[in-house]
């Protein structure tokens, strides 16, 4: 017998599972009763607990990002705009910013700032062309693909359309590997290479 | 009899507490156990203490809305008298409490305190370091600037990476689509009621145990750990060669608290509260987030791991870390507890202190990252460019504007992400410098598209300079022959490019 630190409570548990009696069964039917009105009651909050949570693009919806116009042909800026959900609390963090590259005419790339691998925020350098993120290395060209550094693809890109002369591309909502907005299959191969060495 | 004794009286008669206090505070334990070894455990609670006073008089001010959090941060720093102070207090306690309650668990575990009959006292403490960091992570995002910001985005991008979940797990995590006021509101309620909440009631349970089990005894070599005996003879030894806790061993612990408690109070007057960093504004992007000190070795894990495996290690690692600990007085429970008989304990807390003091050093100066700056910040060194000819200087001028600085340093200044150049025509010829920039390669990406063929030539007859004056250029030899016996004719770089 493994001689446990305090023996006299299970002891007197023993003792007192013998005595079966009314008032016994009584406790019992209480902690039923109790259990039954804690689960009606705490399973309708789970849904309040799980309210964020919506279906797969519930929260993208069209926005517009000004005249086409404003974009310069071969440009790549940084355009900012209000996330459509957003509470009045939400301050400076309910905008969000992306990359506008007009490439031609109506043809436009739109990049989400955040990087592919962890999300912080890349920063555009026109004179090489490069976005480069602060956090860990990550590296892409001009057209959104891996250039360098740790990310398993190139950026994320928003679907655009144009509509009477304005650009609107369909956001809402953080991009991450979960929900990006257009999928990149494959991992391209590191320049100078043919095989896709990365890290 | 004076009044105050009648008071006290009046109380006990009702409460009856003085028995049990009295007990508690007088239990025998072994007289080697009142040492300067055994006080991180009581400097810990008195931290947690101490950030429980500190965080309520933060609160007082504190305005948990992703608009007005960083304004009112600004508010406790510069307007309200001794803000700044609490806020420092509050700051550097919980750099101090990680760092006294990971001390703890070190010299708990060489210490083999937690063996039998110790094991849910071992594990109360496990749920309790990580509760110390889930309240340091939850308090760097109250802190709401830009580094809080986007370290939340860290964590979902992680979350995100969970197999079938991942997007429903990142809404959950910030109550939302973006990291908003509702992200902030959540972390609020994590870091004001949940996790002290537990984290007291844990602390109380595992201060418990320690009463009704004894201070693990000082280990002894060839003493083992048995379970048919241990109790018994932890209990002869305390009466045999035990002092009462009180004042045999209390004085050391409440000297030891009050230290660290005036340390957390100097490093507050003099070092002052922690950020906040620039205001949460993600459409500002010249940003370098990064996280607290205690997360910096998590921060350089993920710029080291490879792709191939990034996200199963992400997601694994921690969890497989949590078990071990978990399981660990069920597995080593019994036996030796001396260190002078464990080298494979020794020598695990020796390995992952040097593994997480090598990665947290790393993350002090990212070298995998770019230096954003770079190229407008540090200028390129005069000796450099002194005595060149106007085309390498037009080379310098191009080296320093198409940010190549960003990656590689010269003169000791500029990123770490690349090799430093200060003697790179020592290591690659002509051809291989234009190679090395049209086509990049080994983690540099290619400037062919971005690079006119002058601008190529002019960098590197630039880079061709960067050679101590007792070191020659490299030279390709077989081109040398070739030119010596069929001279090519001299033609710029560019009109030899393929």
């Amino acid at each position: 017998m493994n001689p446990e630190p305090n023996q006299a409570f299970t002891k007197v548990a023993r003792d007192g599972e013998a005595t079966v009696s009314r008032r016994r069964f009584l406790l019992k039917v209480s902690i039923a009763i109790n259990a039954l009105v804690a689960a009606a009651i705490a399973t309708p909050v789970i849904g309040y607990l799980l309210g964020p949570i919506r279906k797969r693009g519930a929260y993208n919806s069209w926005i517009a990002l000004g005249q086409v116009s404003d974009y310069h042909e071969g440009e790549t800026v940084l355009a900012t705009y209000r996330n459509p959900h957003t509470d009045a609390w939400d301050g400076d963090t309910g905008k969000v910013a992306c990359y506008v590259r007009r490439e031609k005419g109506n043809t436009f790339t739109v990049f989400a700032v955040n990087c592919a691998h962890l999300g912080c925020p890349v920063r555009w350098f026109p004179q090489s062309e490069l976005f480069m993120c602060p956090c860990h290395g990550g590296v892409y060209y001009s057209n959104g693909e891996r250039a360098a550094g740790p990310p398993e693809r190139g950026l994320f890109t928003y679907d655009y359309h144009v509509v009477g002369g304005k650009l609107m591309i369909n956001a809402g909502q953080m991009p991450t590997l979960a929900n990006e907005a257009k999928l990149v299959k494959g991992i391209l191969p590191c320049p100078g290479t043919s095989k896709p060495t990365i890290g | 009899m004076p009044w105050y004794k009648q008071a006290y009286d009046w109380v006990e008669r009702r409460v009856q507490l003085e028995g049990f206090v009295k007990e508690s505070a007088e239990h025998p334990v072994p007289s080697k156990t009142a040492s300067w070894w055994y006080v991180f455990g009581s400097a810990s609670f008195v931290l947690l203490l101490l950030q429980i006073v500190t965080g309520i008089l933060l609160a007082l001010v504190y305005v948990p809305s992703a608009g007005s959090a960083w304004s009112s941060l600004q508010v406790l720093n510069h307007q309200l008298p001794l803000g700044w102070f609490l806020r420092g207090m509050h700051g550097w306690g919980s750099n101090f409490m990680v760092a006294v309650v990971l001390i703890h668990m070190c010299q708990v575990f060489l210490f083999g305190a937690y063996k039998f009959p110790r094991e849910l006292t071992w594990i109360l403490g496990v749920f309790l370091l990580l509760m110390t960091l889930g309240m340091a992570f939850t308090g760097q995002v109250l802190r709401f600037d830009q580094d809080a910001y986007w370290g939340l985005g860290i964590g979902a991008s992680i979350m995100s990476r969970v197999p079938f979940i991942g997007r429903q797990l990142v809404e959950f995590m910030l109550g939302g689509p973006i990291i908003a006021g509702a992200t902030l509101s959540r972390f609020f309620t994590l870091h004001v009621f949940v996790i002290p909440a537990t984290m007291l009631a844990f602390a109380s349970l595992h201060v418990w145990l320690v009463l009704k089990l004894g201070i693990n005894e000082w280990p002894t070599p060839g003493r083992l750990v048995k379970r048919e005996t241990y109790i018994q003879e932890y209990n002869e030894l305390t009466h045999k060669d035990g002092v009462p806790f009180f004042s045999g061993a209390i004085w050391k612990d409440a000297m030891f608290s009050a230290g660290i408690v005036l340390a957390v109070a100097v490093c507050a007057l003099l070092l002052g509260p922690i950020g906040p960093t620039g205001v949460p504004d993600p459409t500002i992007v010249q940003t370098v987030p990064k996280p607290d000190f205690f997360f910096l070795w998590i921060y350089s894990a993920l710029a080291f791991l490879p792709p191939s495996i990034e996200t199963p290690v992400m997601l694994i690692a921690p969890v497989i870390g949590i078990i071990v600990m978990l399981v660990l007085p069920f597995v080593a429970g019994l036996g030796e507890k001396s260190w002078y008989r464990r080298p494979v304990a020794v020598l695990l807390v020796v390995v992952l202190a040097a593994g997480f003091a090598t990665l947290t050093h790393l993350g002090t100066y990212v070298p995998w990252s770019p230096q954003m700056d770079g190229w407008s910040a540090d200028p390129v060194p005069v000796h450099f460019v002194d005595q060149t000819k106007p085309l390498e200087r037009q080379g310098a001028i191009v080296f320093q504007q198409k940010q190549c600085r960003n990656c590689h340093q010269m003169g000791g200044l500029g990123g770490r992400r690349g090799p430093s150049l200060d003697d790179v025509a020592t290591r690659l010829t002509e051809d291989q410098l234009v190679r090395q920039v049209t086509q990049g390669g080994g983690n540099m990406p290619a400037y062919g598209k971005t690079l006119s063929p002058a601008q190529v030539t002019a960098l590197v007859a630039f880079l061709e300079t960067l050679h101590p004056s007792n070191q020659p250029v490299a030279i390709d030899a077989s081109r040398h022959v070739a030119e010596t016996n069929n001279p090519a004719p001299k033609e710029p770089v560019e009109a030899i490019r393929p």
